[in-house]
């Protein structure tokens, strides 16, 4: 058996929406239009694109949230595309972006936390329960006294803890984190990161960490894919991918994150990509990149590119990397 | 030069039934023609609040406590000595109506609900050219919205006038409320977080167009972010808030390259460096303050890794090095040699 605990084969998602009422054919919109990728065990994955390039789609398609159009979902060598959710879904757990949407205002944090335990009979007894509750709350900061507590009395930080709490409650394999800090203040988000960091390593997590924000999944990603309307366009080893980016794409990304340096972020060259995002439901021909790529030639319009291994396990789908 | 702005002793308060918020706290601050000052700061830091204060648009249960705004050489709030009758106050709202808009003009955050989804963007910006130019026909308005939507850098612009919100991305979006907020030529444009509903790419456009437009304009620029990033590319001077209070405040070399005050000090280092391999982050520990109950001294003491037992009791002196000033005890020479 190989290290991989999960793998995705061509994974595509689409979406079918009616155009108006008049018209029966269906409006397509490919949300992940065939992404493969697999994480190694104990590694994190990073997904970076701008809003509506997948990257949140693809998350909730890999653990069912959202039923795949094709494509093969393989987690700990098993195919769990079409089998029932609640086996695998113990070991593959999501962390949602808003800690405001995602807690039941009317629940206690024991309610909310306890829930998945309950699901999966992981507990026998209430003190065991409130045992078990107390030891999560510790594993992420807060203390046993805020378990008969509501959602309102916490802060956005405390709230993504308990948001986490709530997935470690099933002792998962598998994380998918999305966008966790992205709601949270600069001053929070390194502690929620620190801690994400800690729990990886003394339970050997996996994660599946989505995110906008490029310098926060280069700290915290072994290996980063770049999505782009809904493909991943490049895909290498962190460090790789910041020094020596492949696709005019990514170059663009990277030159145009902010840097809290104003000597260094003034005498930068920025590149600065014209127009916004292409509809999902209509696709350019080709390229998906090539209506805001500043080197695209006509074959970029013709031919879609492959994303091909530009050595050492460096991948890029362009046709001029 | 001239200031074109002076906030001195600034302090908003919203009456709730919980208490008194003290949203902004005694702050202090000036700005100079055709400068970009950034006000950084977490949530509930009262970043924005300060600016909807200059703007006049603190509604009830807020009101300015005290302290005075000087804009242009004019008072925007009530002179100290006057009682806030409901004539001074009138009189007050509408020398506040005649300038907002006009010399003084506001971008807000989220572009998506910042326009009125049914009526086309045209109109919207024709409403506010005609509302302080009532002299202006119908033609020479609309040439001036096609000017200004030309000068955003919105392609087709006559197609783009008839056309309704939902039809434009969020950044084309953002850069209708900047052709809105540029319609009178302002003096001051305040932007608060600008780009923060949008994607890098689309953010650096919308930067990008704001350096280009400040300088062709020559207006003063307060742009209001939570990112450092965005402030080190394209402010001159940065004034850091947290708990209402600024803590610091200088040119933005000072504030990013010699930072005095720890929660600077704590931001900074807490950020993810894209150049470094740095392994760990290193946080500000604890929660940001809760308002309702602000204590006595040093807003930033409970977080502070230098805390003394006179940052707990007493409010911290604003230390001055030239144009680099900071609130801490650390720097005074009052403080105990011991701690």
């Amino acid at each position: 058996m190989n290290n991989n605990i999960i793998e995705i084969q061509d994974l595509k998602k689409y979406f079918y929406m009616k155009k108006s009422f008049l018209s029966k054919e269906p409006v397509i919109l490919k949300a992940v239009d065939g992404v493969s990728l697999s994480i190694v065990r104990g590694k994190t994955l990073g997904l970076v694109g701008e809003s509506g390039c997948g990257k949140t789609t693809l998350g909730r398609t890999i653990i069912r949230l959202y039923e795949p159009t094709s494509g093969r979902i393989i987690f700990n060598g098993e195919d769990v595309t079409t089998v029932p959710f609640k086996p695998f879904r113990q070991k593959m757990q999501y962390i949602f972006q808003d800690p405001y949407a995602s807690l039941d205002p009317r629940k206690t944090i024991s309610d909310i936390v306890g829930e998945a335990l309950d699901i999966h009979n992981m507990v026998q007894g209430k003190k065991d329960r409130a045992e078990r509750i107390k030891e999560l709350l510790k594993t992420v900061g807060l203390s046993s006294e805020h378990a008969s507590r509501y959602p309102h009395e916490f802060s956005g930080g405390q709230r993504q803890r308990i948001g986490i709490a709530r997935s470690l409650a099933v002792e998962p394999e598998f994380l998918i984190c999305d966008e966790p800090i992205s709601a949270l203040d600069v001053s929070i988000q390194a502690q929620i990161i620190n801690m994400l960091v800690d729990m990886q390593a003394s339970k050997n997590l996996t994660y599946l960490f989505i995110a906008h924000d490029l310098a926060v999944v280069k700290h915290i990603s072994d290996f980063i894919g770049v999505m782009y309307l809904g493909k991943i366009i490049e895909y290498s080893a962190s460090n790789e991918l910041y020094s020596k980016p492949l696709h005019p794409y990514t170059k663009a990304l990277i030159s145009s994150i902010p840097v809290p340096d104003p000597s260094l972020s003034r005498n930068r060259n920025r590149i600065i990509l014209q127009g916004d995002v292409p509809s999902p439901v209509n696709l350019p021909s080709g390229c998906r990149f090539r209506t805001r790529c500043p080197i695209a030639q006509t074959i970029c319009a013709e031919q879609e590119p492959p994303l091909i291994d530009m050595g050492g396990g460096h991948l890029c789908a362009c046709h001029f990397a | 030069m001239s200031a074109l702005l002076e906030v001195k002793n600034l302090k908003v308060s919203f009456f709730t039934p919980a208490g008194e918020v003290k949203a902004v706290n005694d702050i202090t601050y000036s700005l100079e023609k055709g400068k970009v000052l950034g006000i950084v700061g977490e949530s509930g830091s009262g970043k924005s609040v300060s600016s909807f204060a200059l703007m006049g648009l603190i509604d009830p249960p807020g009101r300015i406590v005290g302290g005075s705004i000087t804009f242009d050489g004019n008072l925007l709030t009530l002179p100290e000595d006057q009682k806030p009758t409901r004539k001074a106050l009138r009189t007050s709202e509408e020398a506040q109506r005649s300038m907002r808009g006009n010399d003084m003009a506001m971008i807000f955050q989220d572009p998506m609900t910042s326009l009125n989804p049914v009526i086309q963007v045209g109109k919207q910006i024709a409403e506010t050219i005609r509302l302080h130019n009532s002299q202006l026909s119908k033609e020479e308005i609309y040439q001036r919205s096609l000017e200004l939507l030309t000068l955003v850098g919105i392609p087709g612009p006559k197609k783009r006038l008839k056309q309704y919100p939902f039809e434009f991305s969020g950044g084309m979006r953002q850069r209708v409320m900047i052709a809105i907020a540029l319609a009178n030529n302002p003096k001051l444009l305040i932007a608060d977080e600008p780009t923060t509903a949008l994607d890098v790419t689309i953010q650096a456009q919308i930067l990008e167009l704001i350096k280009e437009l400040k300088d062709k304009i020559g207006m003063s620029v307060i742009l209001i972010t939570h990112d450092l990033g965005i402030v080190a590319d394209i402010a001159d001077d940065v004034a850091v808030m947290y708990g209402g209070k600024i803590v610091e405040t200088g040119s933005s070399e000072e504030v990013f390259h010699h930072a005095k005050h720890p929660y600077t000090l704590g931001l900074m280092d807490s950020l993810c460096n894209l150049d470094d391999a740095c392994t760990r982050l290193t946080p500000i520990e604890g929660q940001p303050i809760d308002l309702l109950n602000i204590p006595a001294g040093c807003m930033f003491a409970e977080r502070c890794n230098f805390c003394m037992k006179i940052c707990i009791n007493e409010i911290p002196p604003t230390v001055v090095d030239g144009t680099h000033q900071t609130a801490c005890w650390l720097l005074d020479e009052r403080r105990p040699a011991t701690i």
